[in-house]
């Protein structure tokens, strides 16, 4: 070329989204530059003034502003800005002041229309808009991994073997053996899978079999070989519909701990999903390591199991799994690891004196446990309880499991909310005072502690304990507006930050931080937020992705926001669990905290806008349920 | 402030340029003068100008060549990289071993470089209507006057202005004191790539003529903006 502007060419290279342009494209784009340079304080882009250039950063500092005079983003070497103008009618949309002095390489308008047109990678970069930002980056990452993009039909490779329930042991031997099936699929009584079926009526399939059920409910209990299968089958069926994706399928198995999945149609039945036929998506799966968790003699094996919970996480993520994914797998391990440790404790101590439910509080009831975690548990008695004849016993059961989890890596909970405490181990009518309490007499300082404890499940024994309580929450949250404020001003506590400068978390009074803690100022909020909602539209959903299903079927949030919680929710949890899989590889013990040096262009890029989008799901939380944010309620 | 520059301010460099226009012999300078130069009253912020940087072979204009030449033309708001030109020319005399690593310029590259009498039109009509801005004005002005004697037997005039004569008024005016004397405190340095550090300025690899017209472009963008109003008449800055 005949100019060679190498100084420009080399440096704009350097940098998304030139990094990915041909070297031609490069050098062309160098000779057209124009040069800026800003003393600190002067104004760079005034509202409404035309533009007709994009903004390239090439020394010196820069903030930009929204129309109404908030900082909207602190930017650096590098970074660009002005494209907003650009694409929408050359007008300045958001202000911006050098705030060091600043040199500025300019890319004329002709060129960026040119790259945007010709180059996806370029247009994407700049697709700046909230939404389409995030949603480019989820959709990539969902783009990555056949488990999220995989139905569940592509699954099935023949028709569902079916008998009627009233079939003898021998018989359903006989047959699956024949067919070479390990699940059988029971009917109803004169039905057909291919009969046609309305909500309302008798439903087709009565229960299913599986080699397991015919080893451990017949064999092993000495059943005699004629007795009718539907005296042991599983009725309580888990099913699957052909239209969900096969990661779902997953989730599935991993929440109830089967090993079959049947499969619907338009409610009529079109086969089974084994365990074998997901773990192909998978090299080391995670069914796996919970299916051989259950199969663990004494603690001390599942404490050597523990350890490839770790191998596990970095697997998933390094095959592109998504939080949701990587979240429930991480929660049905450590719920396995939670119901053999139980297993075990009546092993020991005797079956109990009555009816129990153990339950899981906080992330594992949410599906959302990562690598970095402790325990959060409690005991739902039968009302039958008698402290001085029967607490002996739970006591004992509640230490057994504790301090398994401990082995296991879950570390006793700070704030105490493990059944080993005597307030946590109570029959189900306290915990049910407990909760009228907190709903009916909210205080600012009890919700802060017991905000844990709406995020529930029952993971063993009489698991209708949870339920019960679930739908007393349900039923007395959203008629209790005093109850919603408090919890919303709690939800407000944690803040997300404005976004990254330079090598630092940027806060909205512009100060500086060298870290951020993803939990706290990320993901917890988000949770905490959906969390209000959902109690509010009466959801006895408690993932947080479920309870944002949930809450947008009842229109509470303006269109699109649903989406966009979502979105925000996925960026945030995977960056955090990618970099605790790094740590994990590198040998270090991994964290939630983040050094904004080891986030890349892209992550801050779209971390900044799920921290927007928490923060307008804030402004909106606190409008709603007339939350104070900030100070405390009197 | 050293007397010349304040006779050169004095100067009156568009009537010197009309004399020149009607009395130079070279076509190529009569219509380079013919263009003219913006009057000593004009607000720098209205003066077309062009950051001019040579490479040579030495410090010496009567026995050193110039090797490269880098102009690039801006106003007070911008710099206009599309109109950057830059030349590798032939020297007169071989270019010393240390010289050619010191530019980056190979030998076979000089080699197959045009004499600067080629290239001279294209230079003119450059600089033509603009004010040159140098840093250091002793080299550029003085190479081009002789490198033109030695082709057409007579040289050049123009104004300059010398962002490195701007940066000395600032951090050279007075003789250190005897309390800096004392404290043996070395003077700030007004070599390019000092001055602009001093204005937040990144660092541009020297001796390259191009970049280095750049970096002079850039840096009178920046002294304008901290130390002179954008109505500053043209005849405070030149020489």
């Amino acid at each position: 070329m005949e100019v060679e502007q190498i100084e420009i060419r080399d440096h704009i290279k350097r940098f998304a989204p030139f990094d990915n342009l041909p070297d031609e494209t490069i050098d062309r784009l160098a000779t057209q530059v124009e040069v800026a340079y800003y003393r600190a304080g002067s104004t760079i882009l005034t509202y409404g003034e035309s533009i007709g250039d994009l903004y390239f950063i090439r020394s010196g500092a820069v903030e930009v502003y929204r129309r109404n005079g908030d900082l909207y983003n602190r930017l650096s070497e590098g970074d660009l800005f002005g494209q907003l103008g650009l694409m929408m009618n050359k007008k300045v949309r958001y202000p911006a002041t050098a705030i060091e002095d600043t040199l500025i390489y300019l890319i004329p308008d002709a060129i960026f229309q040119e790259l945007w047109e010709a180059g996806e990678h370029f247009a994407d970069f700049f697709d700046i808009e909230d939404q389409g930002l995030l949603r480019a980056a989820v959709s990539r990452q969902e783009k990555a991994n056949p488990l999220m993009t995989s139905r569940v039909r592509k699954l099935i490779t023949r028709s569902p073997v079916t008998a009627e329930a009233s079939i003898s042991i021998i018989e359903a031997a006989r047959l699956m053996t024949e067919e070479g099936v390990s699940a059988l699929v029971l009917m109803n009584p004169g039905m057909q899978v291919d009969q046609e079926w309305r909500p309302g009526e008798t439903p087709l399939v009565a229960g299913i079999i599986t080699d397991r059920d015919l080893r451990t409910r017949a064999v092993a209990e000495g059943l005699d070989y004629s007795t009718p299968v539907s005296e042991f089958m599983s009725t309580d069926l888990v099913y699957i519909r052909s239209d969900q994706f096969v990661f779902e399928a997953m989730l599935s198995m991993l929440k109830h701990n089967v090993h079959h999945l049947p499969v619907l149609h338009r409610n009529k039945p079109i086969g089974v999903v084994a365990l074998s036929d997901l773990v192909k998506y998978e090299s080391q799966s995670s069914l796996y390591l919970v299916s051989n968790i259950h199969h663990q003699v004494d603690v001390r094996g599942l404490k050597r199991l523990s350890r490839d919970t770790a191998a596990t996480f970095v697997r998933m993520v390094n095959e592109d799994a998504n939080s949701h994914m990587i979240g429930s797998a991480m929660a049905g391990i450590g719920r396995a690891i939670s119901q053999r440790l139980l297993e075990l404790a009546e092993e020991k101590l005797g079956p109990p004196p009555i009816p129990y439910c153990f339950m899981a509080l906080g992330s594992m009831a949410r599906d959302e446990q990562l690598i970095v975690t402790d325990q959060d548990n409690a005991l739902v008695l039968d009302d039958s309880f008698v402290p001085e004849e029967h607490d002996e016993y739970f006591k004992a059961l509640a230490k057994f499991v504790s301090d398994g989890l401990a082995e296991c890596g879950y570390a006793y909970c700070s704030g105490d909310i493990m059944a080993t405490n005597q307030a946590w181990r109570q029959p189900l009518r306290v915990w049910k005072e407990y909760f009228t309490d907190w709903i009916e007499k909210p205080d600012a300082k009890s919700l802060l502690n017991s905000a844990i404890f709406f995020d529930l499940d029952g993971i063993a024994g009489e698991t209708q304990f949870a339920e019960d309580l679930k739908a007393l929450i349900a039923t007395k949250a959203q008629r209790a507006p005093r109850f919603l404020a408090y919890l919303a001003h709690a939800a407000l506590n944690r803040k997300p930050p404005l976004g990254f400068f330079r090598d630092f978390v940027m806060e909205n009074d512009g100060k500086h931080n060298n870290s951020i803690n993803l939990k706290r100022r990320g993901t917890a909020p988000l949770s905490d937020l959906v969390r209000v909602h959902a109690l509010a539209c009466g959801s006895r959903a408690q993932n947080t992705f479920n309870r944002i299903n949930a809450i947008e079927e009842t229109q509470l949030l303006a269109e699109g926001v649903a989406n966009n919680l979502r979105d925000a929710l996925e960026l945030i949890a995977i960056v955090r669990i990618r970099h605790q899989a790094l740590d994990i590889e590198a040998g270090r013990e991994p964290d939630n905290n983040i050094e904004p040096e080891n986030l890349t262009r892209f992550e801050r890029r779209n971390l900044k806008e799920a921290f927007q989008v928490i923060s307008n799901a804030q402004k909106f939380l606190r409008h709603r349920y007339h939350a104070s944010g900030g100070g405390s309620i009197n | 402030m050293p007397a010349s520059s304040a006779a050169a301010r004095a100067l009156d460099w568009p009537t010197r340029f009309e004399t020149l226009a009607a009395t130079a012999k070279s076509p190529a300078l009569q219509r380079y003068y013919a263009g003219g130069t913006p009057s000593g009253d004009t607000p720098i912020s209205d003066v077309p100008m062009v950051a001019m940087d040579f490479e040579t072979t030495g410090l010496d204009p009567d026995i050193h060549s110039i090797v490269s030449i880098g102009v690039v033309p801006f106003n007070t708001q911008r710099i206009y990289c599309r109109n950057a030109r830059h030349w590798v020319v032939r020297p007169v005399l071989p270019l010393h071993r240390e010289s050619v690593t010191f530019h980056g310029i190979t030998h076979s590259e000089v080699r197959a470089a045009p004499d600067l009498r080629e290239i001279l039109d294209d230079l003119l009509d450059a600089l033509a209507g603009r004010i040159v801005v140098v840093h250091y004005r002793s080299i550029e002005r003085a190479f081009l006057d002789a490198a033109l004697r030695w082709r057409l037997e007579e040289g050049i005039e123009f104004p300059v202005i010398d962002t490195m004569e701007l940066e000395a008024r600032w951090h050279r005016q007075k003789p250190p004191s005897l309390w800096d004397r004392l404290r043996r405190r070395k003077p700030e340095s007004i070599r390019l790539a000092d001055s602009r550090t001093r204005y937040g300025l990144p660092y541009y690899a020297p001796h390259h003529a191009l970049t280095d017209a750049l970096a002079t472009a850039e840096l009178l963008m920046a002294q304008l903006q901290h130390r002179f109003s954008p109505d500053t008449p043209l005849r405070e800055l030149w020489q």
